[in-house]
């Protein structure tokens, strides 16, 4: 216990940074991810076909080589960064911006069809439909499997840590190997950080969940 | 190809929709050739370089790689599907002094990061890495598990267990015999997804020091020079994607396998409809 204490200023840095790194790529994933999903349904073949290609691809790839590539091989092939929080944040952010725009996508096949049938009756056109009457309700319906994307990332941001990137888990793993004697307890502390920011994010999409499902 | 999100498009629309996908397709042919003329000014394209693969070393120790990958992920998979079972029945059990210790159990395993949990099993216990990895994996993936085979559970109708029940069976047998099966069959897709993420997680390995595909990518790249970084690193990562897809396709196979089952047959339903019914 002792040791947690004494460490504190240096769990809450990487507290700090895992929600920083997470918040970060969270907000870039979900602008991403909805403008993949509005890609796959447009009418637009090529715009289809990437968005298809570019999801089918990144959902397959483990998170590791996503992170090998962007903090290991791109500065060796001349892509520099000043600091790995940007390669870091690169590899989280296009990584879940995939699962993102498929679970976007299916909040779209979610909405009834008249919603579009009406919107376009009244003379709408793809972006107007899109934009006023379908995503509204698709992100809506969508919140809860949302949150647990946005938790899946907090986790995967633990990744960072083995890629230069000193937040929660790079901190724990450099306090594990400097306190020898207290493995246990410094790991336990810093699964603790880490069930301190997904357990309420869950609580959250479970009361979400129940009251869309009402609202329903 | 029409959509209920637009009109089926007249020639002026897709003659636009035509040179958009045209200069779409410039614009990333673009970006291709200045990222293949960036990466040949490093010299990657050097004949060289790509040598490296004619060599039998080089294949056996990606192969060593891949063994290590799929032998993990086999083994998670085999021990962590009974135990998310276990769990699962644990977790529904009617003695509340089962029910809610598990529960806590469950959401410590499933707020985790994975890689945390093959650390505190490599360093706490100290373990080998090939047992941490397996580990880890088993302990996250049996609690994911039991959560989707609970989310089925609960998603059956209610006369199920209580005709089980009213025949007689015990609360067990209900579970066992009448719930259970109807709940995998449900949750099928859902568990061969989470398959694939098992496999996709074995590449945390690579950070506990496992010997797995990335960490012989490491190590060639150590051993044989960096410069050879790049093609080794890019073989490794397609084979790495190539599995997983495959593995992906077969579920959204079974997924297509089981609606069709579904329907019984009454109704022919395109899949695109089918999809668009069920959120």
């Amino acid at each position: 216990m002792d040791v947690i204490i004494e460490n504190l200023p240096l769990y809450w840095e990487g507290f700090l940074r895992t929600l920083f790194l997470s918040a970060v790529s969270g907000i870039i994933a979900l602008i991403l991810g909805t403008l993949l999903a509005a890609a796959r349904v447009s009418p637009v073949a090529a715009l289809r076909g990437f968005s298809t290609v570019y999801v089918e691809i990144l959902r397959n790839t483990p998170l590791t080589i996503a992170f090998f590539f962007s903090a290991i091989v791109l500065p060796r092939i001349g892509v520099k960064f000043e600091q790995f929080e940007v390669a870091a944040i690169i590899a989280l952010s296009t990584y879940t911006a995939a699962f993102i725009a498929e679970a976007v996508r299916s909040g779209v096949n979610s909405v009834p069809v008249g919603q579009a049938e009406a919107a376009r009756s009244i003379g709408m056109k793809f972006g107007q439909v899109l934009s006023l009457i379908i995503l509204p309700q698709a992100l809506r319906t969508v919140i809860p499997p949302l949150i647990n994307i946005l938790i899946a990332l907090v986790k995967n941001s633990s990744v960072a840590g083995a890629f230069f990137v000193l937040e929660l888990f790079g901190y724990g793993r450099q306090l594990a190997n400097a306190n020898g004697d207290a493995v246990i307890t410094v790991l336990l502390g810093t699964a603790f950080f880490y069930l301190l920011i997904t357990v309420p994010l869950g609580i959250l999409a479970n009361t979400v969940e129940r009251k869309v499902a009402i609202a329903r | 190809m029409s959509s209920v999100l637009y009109d089926v498009p007249g020639p002026k629309a897709r003659r636009i929709s035509l040179i958009a996908s045209i200069i779409g397709g410039l614009l990333i042919l673009g970006l291709l050739a200045w990222v293949v003329m960036t990466l040949a000014q490093q010299g990657i394209f050097d004949a060289r370089r790509w040598q490296i693969f004619t060599r039998t070393d080089v294949w056996r120790l990606l192969g060593n790689g891949l063994v290590a990958t799929l032998s993990a992920a086999a083994l998670a998979a085999v021990i962590a599907f009974p135990l998310g079972l276990l769990m699962c029945l644990l977790r529904i059990s009617d003695a509340a002094a089962i029910r809610v210790p598990m529960r806590v159990i469950l959401e410590f395993l499933r707020g985790m990061p994975v890689v945390l949990m093959m650390l505190f099993i490599l360093l706490g216990f100290g373990t080998s890495a090939f047992f941490a990895v397996v580990a880890g994996l088993v302990l996250y993936n049996a609690a994911v598990f039991a959560e989707i085979i609970r989310a089925g559970i609960q998603s059956l109708p209610k006369g199920q267990r209580e005709a089980g029940l009213a025949i007689g069976l015990t609360s067990y047998k209900s579970r066992m015999l009448i719930e259970l099966p109807q709940a995998i069959r449900r949750m099928m897709p859902s568990l061969v997804a989470q398959m694939v993420v098992l496999l996709k997680d074995t590449s945390l390995g690579y950070i506990v020091a496992y010997g797995e595909l990335l960490r012989a990518v490491q190590v060639m790249a150590d051993f044989l020079g960096t410069q050879f970084l790049f093609p080794v690193f890019f073989v490794a990562a397609a084979i790495y994607i190539a599995i997983n897809i495959s593995v992906s396709r077969l579920a959204v196979w079974i997924e297509r396998r089981g609606s069709k089952k579904a329907a019984g047959g009454t109704a022919k339903a395109e899949p695109d409809v089918l999809e668009a019914a069920a959120p």
